[in-house]
């Protein structure tokens, strides 16, 4: 085990090295000079001059790259242009609200997909069947920020039961954070409510066609009782599978849903920062979040491994 | 002859044309783009002309899915709006699709590229797909061309895998090996061997990519990193239709409707390609 830890961590290393020389160039793409562009047309020579300073533009490349990587492992990301203070602090004030949607989402999707998906695989090709397939259908098509639109309309607007936007924090009132966590949530978990639904039925339907699950059956065993005991840890693997793919997605979702909400979080931060031209942020957050991603898949292959000692050997049989 | 003709079994478009969500797909895709083709016909006003006098008509004879704050004829910025989607989501699926090629080829055939390449992959696929696509729009400035650009770059890694490992298993097969053994350039094994027997997967993955790139632009526009207003694209309409949701629902539903359908499309299109072409990959995908 210690072994397959290692050389999976050590796997990451180059990934994570080329992560942050890939946030670290995103400002090249600015065609022409990004000091002029970000201050403006109308800026002054001497503001050019200034954003350019603050960049470290006015340094050759490899310099500039040198002094990011030193700022890195301090912890520093730089300075940020419109907010006036570390980018490192901006994100670690606003990333509790997008893990805290984003968790909730989460929560939404295994809460509501894998009993969806359990029970479209034990009435396969019936009506439940066909409307689990129908949901997830809707999941990978309806763009998410447009189903945030309507849901305000309805929710919102019309209903007038759920608040339209806006964020409470846990602390100051825990009922009211919930409402504002549930039109967000279910915007950003119907795509991998859709998704876990699909792979925990495929799953499911496998494990049901398996020998032990016709001799539990056959010795008087209650479907429910065989579920329970037998099925449910082989759905574990979809489950761990989709967790690890939907971190991803919502980190992207929430930089679209927490716009549409107005939910300060790090998704905002980043919008906020694209529209602004913040660059450092730009960097900063894309980095983090890229970070993040590559240790959530480590935990995955990792947890694989706890619940289904076959990967660890030779993948699955 | 008749008795031999009867025991082959069913043609590939023939197992295509039984799918029931392959059919769907095929309509829901068709419409859309028979809208695209078709713009300037079904198109009743010209798409950003504006008309002070009619904004925010609910729909009529005249102005078939209403207006909007400008005046403008919703349903004549739907269907053009179909046709840059569209057209931005077909220039995605070519760049990622060559260049998703190009890179999986040479990854799966030549060891010594491998690494350098699938790391390289392995980092692009380590940014959230949507944020990278719009910090690479931002960038670049908001326009067509650049959010093609934006989107390829996030979907090439994921192309560039699913051919990768196809090339890998075929790689090990024993008439390429004969062909390695004797000598065949290298060039020719990759175009007359490998490439074809790649095809299958990646048919599959660029159909599911046109599905998420029409999406995906959808978003960029919506936050105003693609192509620019007025351009009548889903994204803006939708944008527009943000700032009148208590008084006009409708600017922001129809557009909606409009990308859902497409995509809905494509991925049940992309649901049966994978079906038939690639039964190997339906258990794995549910």
């Amino acid at each position: 085990m210690a072994e397959f830890v290692l050389k999976r961590l050590l796997s990451a290393l180059p990934v994570l090295l080329l992560v942050t020389l890939i946030s670290a160039s995103i400002m090249h793409l600015v065609p022409g000079d990004p000091a002029v562009i970000i201050a403006g047309q109308n800026a002054s020579d001497a503001e050019v001059q200034q954003v350019r300073a603050a960049l470290g533009l006015d340094r050759p490349f490899i310099e500039r790259l040198g002094a990011w990587y030193a700022g890195l492992a301090r912890g520093d990301l730089g300075q940020s242009l419109l907010l006036n203070r570390p980018v490192s602090e901006a994100i670690v004030e606003r990333l509790p609200v997008t893990l805290a949607l984003a968790g909730f989402a989460l929560l939404l999707t295994v809460v509501i997909g894998v009993p969806a998906g359990m029970i479209a695989a034990l009435r396969a090709n019936t009506v439940v069947d066909q409307a689990v397939l129908v949901v997830a259908l809707a999941g990978v098509s309806v763009p998410n920020f447009w189903l945030s639109l309507m849901l305000i309309v309805a929710f919102g607007v019309w209903l007038d039961v759920l608040p339209a936007g806006g964020y409470i924090p846990f602390a100051d009132d825990p009922v009211g954070w919930v409402k504002c966590l549930i039109l967000p949530g279910v915007s950003l978990a119907l795509l991998q409510i859709g998704l876990l639904a699909r792979i925990t039925r495929a799953t499911m339907l496998e494990v049901l066609r398996q020998d032990y699950i016709r001799t539990a059956r056959a010795k008087g065993l209650p479907v429910f009782k065989v579920v329970g005991q037998h099925a449910l840890r082989n759905v574990m693997v979809p489950v761990v599978t989709v967790v690890g793919i939907s971190f991803g997605l919502l980190l992207s979702g929430s930089v679209v849903i927490e716009t549409v909400y107005s939910i300060p979080g790090l998704g905002r931060l980043l919008a906020s920062a694209i529209f602004g031209r913040d660059y450092p942020v730009i960097q900063g957050g894309l980095l983090v979040t890229a970070v993040m991603l590559v240790l959530l898949n480590l935990c995955v292959d990792l947890l694989y491994a706890v619940i289904d000692p076959r990967v660890k050997n030779d993948g699955r049989s | 002859m008749a008795e031999a003709e009867a025991r082959r079994p069913p043609s590939l478009t023939r197992r295509l044309f039984s799918h029931r969500l392959f059919v769907t797909g095929l309509v829901l895709f068709g419409i859309v783009v028979a809208m695209a083709v078709f713009a300037d016909l079904l198109a009743t006003a010209a798409p950003e002309k504006m008309n002070f006098r009619a904004r925010f008509r609910t729909p009529e004879w005249a102005f078939l899915l209403g207006t909007d704050n400008y005046g403008r004829d919703i349903w004549s910025r739907l269907v053009h709006g179909a046709r840059l989607s569209l057209a931005i989501g077909f220039a995605v699926v070519i760049v990622t699709g060559v260049a998703g090629t190009v890179i999986g080829l040479l990854a799966g055939y030549f060891k010594r590229l491998d690494g350098p390449l699938m790391r390289t992959m392995d980092a692009l696929m380590a940014f959230p797909a949507i944020l990278l696509a719009i910090a690479i729009a931002a960038a670049l400035g908001p326009s067509a061309v650049n959010a093609v650009i934006a989107l390829s770059a996030v979907y090439t890694p994921r192309t560039a895998r699913i051919v990768r490992s196809a090339a890998l298993v075929v790689r090990e097969m024993d008439y390429v090996q004969a062909a390695i053994a004797s000598g065949s350039r290298h060039l020719w094994i990759l175009w007359r061997h490998i490439l074809p027997n790649s095809l299958a997967p990646l048919i599959v993955q660029l159909t599911f990519i046109f599905a998420y790139a029409v999406l995906a632009e959808s978003i960029l526009s919506f936050l105003g990193v693609g192509p620019p207003p007025p351009t009548p694209t889903w994204g803006n309409m939708i944008a527009e239709g943000q700032g009148y949701l208590r008084e006009a629902p409708l600017l922001a539903l129809f557009p909606g409707i409009a990308i859902a359908v497409t995509a809905l499309g494509l991925n049940l299109l992309g649901d049966g390609l994978r079906d038939v072409l690639d039964p190997r990959l339906r258990v794995q995908h549910g």
